[in-house]
């Protein structure tokens, strides 16, 4: 019964998943939060462990959701939900029209998809940050975690980091920090 | 037959091993499936994998998932298409289980959850460049710009569900394109390219 409702949500998130990565973070955020599988900051480890990994973030994350509320089978289910959506439409477009994206109607959806995907994104950084305590009040955690999440963004914008190494340098200051 | 699950193995070997390299997925594959499949193994002419990329960030999932499965389809039909998705999710998929796995056994170890309360804010900020770098194609005049404030709003506020602001999302968009065009303005559609260092583009992941 888990593995179906996890077969089934995942399907659902496969199927609306445009522009992939990390737009997909909420729509994963809303369905693990409301079937009750995972709290929000359970939830941010789950998509840290994605990003460690290599390959798409938000198949990533599926499975790792997948793996943590059901196991093996759990991330089976999750990874398959997550592409069996893909795999019919990319097969239906290339037996039927192979120029799907120089359709004049694809083509005006994504110009409405693209700035809905930012908001997404948007959202999903000021939910994760708020419930990691990031912008709660004043305490030695709240302050050093939003100059964490700043140098972070330095890193990614200005010096080009790798956003893995990103995940590493700020797992250590975590470790000299809080242990 | 024989030959035909020859050539089925042969696929999922190839993207098998692209698979591993494409941190973040997305683009990053591109170079190395040009590589192993037109170059290499001369399954394909070149022609024949340019438009891939642009139908695989049009559609759902992954870009690095449809291209394979795309380019799969190309060589070798279904089962093709089939065996080149495998390969590129098998490899991910082991990965992702063997990091849960050691998660699972050592989060309530002090230095690992030391770690991790370091590691949250950096994938808020994580997530803030994705949204930023997609903000630098997507955002583009004044519709664009207000979709994003009032998807912020509808989302935060009003709490609706993001796969219902994704469909008003592609219709909004549909119906955005042919009202400005009975006013008589243009829109323009296609996505525009940025000047991006090809080695942090890739980190973006799909086509939007």
């Amino acid at each position: 019964m888990l593995l179906w409702g996890l077969f089934k949500t995942f399907c659902i998130i496969g199927l609306v998943s445009f522009g992939g990565g990390y737009a997909m973070i909420p729509v994963i955020e809303t369905e693990v939060s409301r079937n009750g599988w995972m709290t929000t900051q359970q939830f941010t480890d789950a998509v840290a462990i994605a990003g460690m990994s290599p390959g798409a973030i938000a198949t990533n994350s599926a499975m790792v959701v997948g793996y943590q509320t059901a196991g093996l089978p759990g991330a089976v289910v999750a990874a398959l939900g997550m592409v069996l959506p893909s795999v019919v439409i990319i097969l239906l477009a290339a037996v039927f029209f192979s120029r799907v994206h120089k359709n004049k109607m694809v083509q005006s959806a994504f110009y409405g998809l693209r700035p809905v995907v930012v908001g997404m994104i948007i959202y999903a950084a000021v939910k994760l940050g708020l419930s990691n305590g990031m912008m709660s009040s004043i305490s030695y955690y709240s302050v050093s975690a939003f100059l964490l999440f700043a140098l972070s963004l330095f890193a990614l914008i200005r010096l080009r980091m790798h956003p893995v190494y990103v995940i590493i340098l700020a797992g250590l200051v975590g470790v000299t920090l809080y242990s | 037959m024989k030959t035909d699950l020859k050539l089925l193995w042969g696929i999922f070997l190839v993207f098998l091993k692209i698979s591993p390299v494409t941190f973040g997925g997305g683009y990053a594959m591109i170079p190395a499936i040009e590589r192993a499949v037109v170059r290499e193994k001369k399954w394909l002419k070149a022609e024949d994998v340019t438009d891939v990329f642009a139908v695989a960030g049009s559609v759902p999932g992954a870009v690095a998932i449809n291209a394979a499965t795309f380019i799969g389809y190309r060589i070798a039909g279904i089962s093709g298409a089939i065996v080149a998705m495998m390969g590129v999710l098998v490899p991910t998929f082991l990965v992702v289980v063997a990091i849960s796995l050691s998660f699972f056994y050592l989060k309530d170890n002090p230095k690992m959850t030391a770690a991790f309360k370091g590691i949250r804010p950096a994938i808020v900020a994580l997530i803030t460049f994705a949204g930023y770098k997609i903000w630098k194609t997507a955002v583009f005049d004044k519709t664009t710009f207000v979709t994003v404030c009032v998807t912020v709003f509808f989302l935060l506020v009003l709490h609706v569900h993001p796969v219902f602001i994704i469909m008003c999302g592609g219709a909004a968009g549909v119906a955005f394109v042919n009202v400005k065009e009975k006013l008589g303005y243009a829109t323009r559609l296609d996505e525009p390219k940025t000047e991006e260092v090809p080695d942090i583009h890739y980190f973006m992941g799909a086509g939007i």
